[in-house]
């Protein structure tokens, strides 16, 4: 996938580092000393079972959380240590899909993915207009300017909230569970529009999802979260063969004897 | 009675957390309200909001509060044979007091409640931490206009109230009970003075910014919340508290205003 294309090339810079990040809520301590790196244009998968942690590491490369102890540094700078303009910068070359998609409600989808332009750049409104409709197409979204996020189904929501966050074509892109609450037909068209814009814009990835096994096939890395810290950040396919108990009682107790039916149904992406 | 002692320092502490992030949100509002780039359509459009939209309510209670003031001042005036103080009693009590006071109450009620509820869904939906993630500034896209917008529309609705509540005077002094007309306005021009207009100007600027303060951060802090913020029942929760704290910190200004000022 992508990272087979950097290392014919040169070798990936990281991305994304996490060094003993630490981080307690109310006393109880969910994270305990997260190690992650994220090379650059490669597409690594956060699992976990619910309540690990996985959001909340999600959150601290965004910046919308500081650990208690350890660093977060996104192209090495440590932005748990930044200030607000520094992280501000950093955050330019970010795009997010949120779980719950988070468009803003007031306004029109074609407002909506037209903000970050408005807001962050000197384009005028014809430029405005031809990027936001390239974008719009890109997701098969047609027709749809006027209307407000309520008025769409959850999938044409998801694929307005991927047209936002690539609008300014970030160099990492984080999706939050981008198919919970869709059917397989509307997770599939996820998938591959995640598929093809990546190939085409070349974004590195971060996705938390626990839609295993079929997130695999998109995956150059899987990291695990047990316990508190990452357990293994491997290729699907090693992450599969893994003799760590944790990981084998993951694999076992998510994909089990359904991974095999399941492999084979489904299509290429 | 150790459980007695640890909640006060609980309580104690979350309330002096909660006054200094409430604080830090003013100073960063305030810095990036003065501090370019300035952007002025969402500035006019939440003037049109806070001000042009609140414009009924306020004529409406404006021109009541003013005849109730006529009517009760009529006839304690009347005891004394003063009729003809009609009109400054009606012009300094709503210049001084009641048009900024009650200016400042109708629009914590109409849009003080709103821009809460607003700022508070956008929290809860992850809108906010979407802006943040966009690098886009909340405080700059969200909270600049609303600011702008209310520091400026509440001493014009306040001279809308003024005005409103002087010719209600006029209504029910002059037409209803006989006072003399031209007594009613001789009166008034020569007790207003200019420190008088000033006062009601500097209470409703101040209020101004203590609405759109508490309104605005009790949204964006909703997720702070210690009764918990989480929600329809958080969002309706918070709104209460922050239009009840308004209402309280405006009266409560209003009183100390009065005493540096007379």
């Amino acid at each position: 996938m992508a990272e087979n294309r950097n290392n014919q090339a040169e070798p990936a810079r990281i991305a994304i580092e996490l060094s003993g990040v630490k981080k307690s809520f109310a006393g109880q301590q969910v994270l305990a000393g997260v190690d992650l790196q994220v090379l650059e244009g490669t597409t690594t998968v956060i699992v976990g079972a619910s309540g690990q942690g996985k959001s909340v590491v999600l959150k601290h490369m965004l910046g919308l959380l500081k650990p208690d102890v350890g660093q977060v540094k996104v192209f090495g700078r440590d932005i748990a240590r930044a200030s607000a303009r520094q992280l501000k910068e950093v955050r330019k070359d970010f795009g997010v899909l949120f779980q719950n998609v988070a468009l803003f409600d007031s306004m029109t989808i074609y407002d909506n993915v037209a903000l970050p332009l408005r807001e962050r750049t000197a384009a005028g409104e014809a430029e405005i207009r031809a990027n936001v409709r390239e974008k719009l197409e890109m997701m098969g979204l047609r027709d749809v300017d006027d209307k407000y996020p309520a008025q769409l189904s959850g999938g044409m929501q998801k694929r307005v909230g991927l047209a936002r966050a690539l609008v300014l074509d970030p160099k990492i892109v984080f999706f939050d569970e981008p198919t919970t609450g869709l059917d397989a037909l509307k997770s599939n068209e996820i998938y591959r529009l995640f598929h093809d814009t990546q190939a085409r814009l070349g974004y590195t990835a971060v996705i938390v999802s626990h839609d295993v096994p079929k997130i695999f096939k998109l995956s150059d890395r899987v990291a695990l979260l047990a316990e508190g810290v990452i357990q293994c950040s491997v290729s699907p396919e090693e992450f599969q063969r893994s003799d760590n108990p944790l990981i084998r009682d993951f694999v076992e107790t998510t994909m089990g004897p359904i991974y095999s039916s399941e492999e084979e149904e489904t299509a290429p992406l | 009675m150790f459980r007695f002692f640890t909640s006060i320092g609980d309580y104690s502490l979350y309330y002096l957390e909660q006054a200094g992030r409430m604080g830090r949100f003013l100073m960063v509002c305030l810095w990036r309200t003065v501090t370019p780039p300035y952007k002025i359509s969402p500035v006019i459009r939440q003037i049109h909001f806070i001000g042009a939209r609140s414009f009924f309510v306020i004529f409406f209670t404006g021109g009541f509060t003013g005849m109730v003031l006529a009517l009760q001042g009529y006839y304690t005036l009347r005891k004394f044979g003063s009729e003809g103080l009609l009109g400054s009693a009606v012009a300094l009590s709503l210049i001084r007091e009641l048009g900024p006071v009650l200016a400042a109450l109708m629009v914590i009620g109409r849009a003080g409640s709103a821009i809460t509820a607003e700022i508070g869904i956008m929290r809860n939906s992850e809108q906010i931490d979407a802006l943040e993630c966009m690098a886009i500034d909340p405080c700059r896209y969200l909270m600049v206009p609303k600011f702008v917008a209310t520091v400026v529309s509440l001493p014009l609705l306040t001279a809308i109230f003024d005005m409103v509540g002087i010719l209600g005077g006029y209504l029910v002094g002059v037409t209803m009970l006989g006072v003399n007309g031209g007594t009613y306005f001789q009166g008034m021009y020569r007790s207003v003075d200019w420190n008088d207009i000033e006062m009601g100007l500097v209470k409703s600027l101040v209020f101004g910014l203590l609405i759109v303060w508490i309104a605005t951060a009790k949204g964006y802090f909703l997720h702070w919340e210690r009764s918990g913020g989480f929600g329809a029942e958080g969002v309706s929760r918070t709104t209460t508290s922050a239009v009840v704290l308004a209402s309280v910190t405006v009266l409560v200004w209003d009183y100390l205003i009065s005493a540096i000022l007379l």
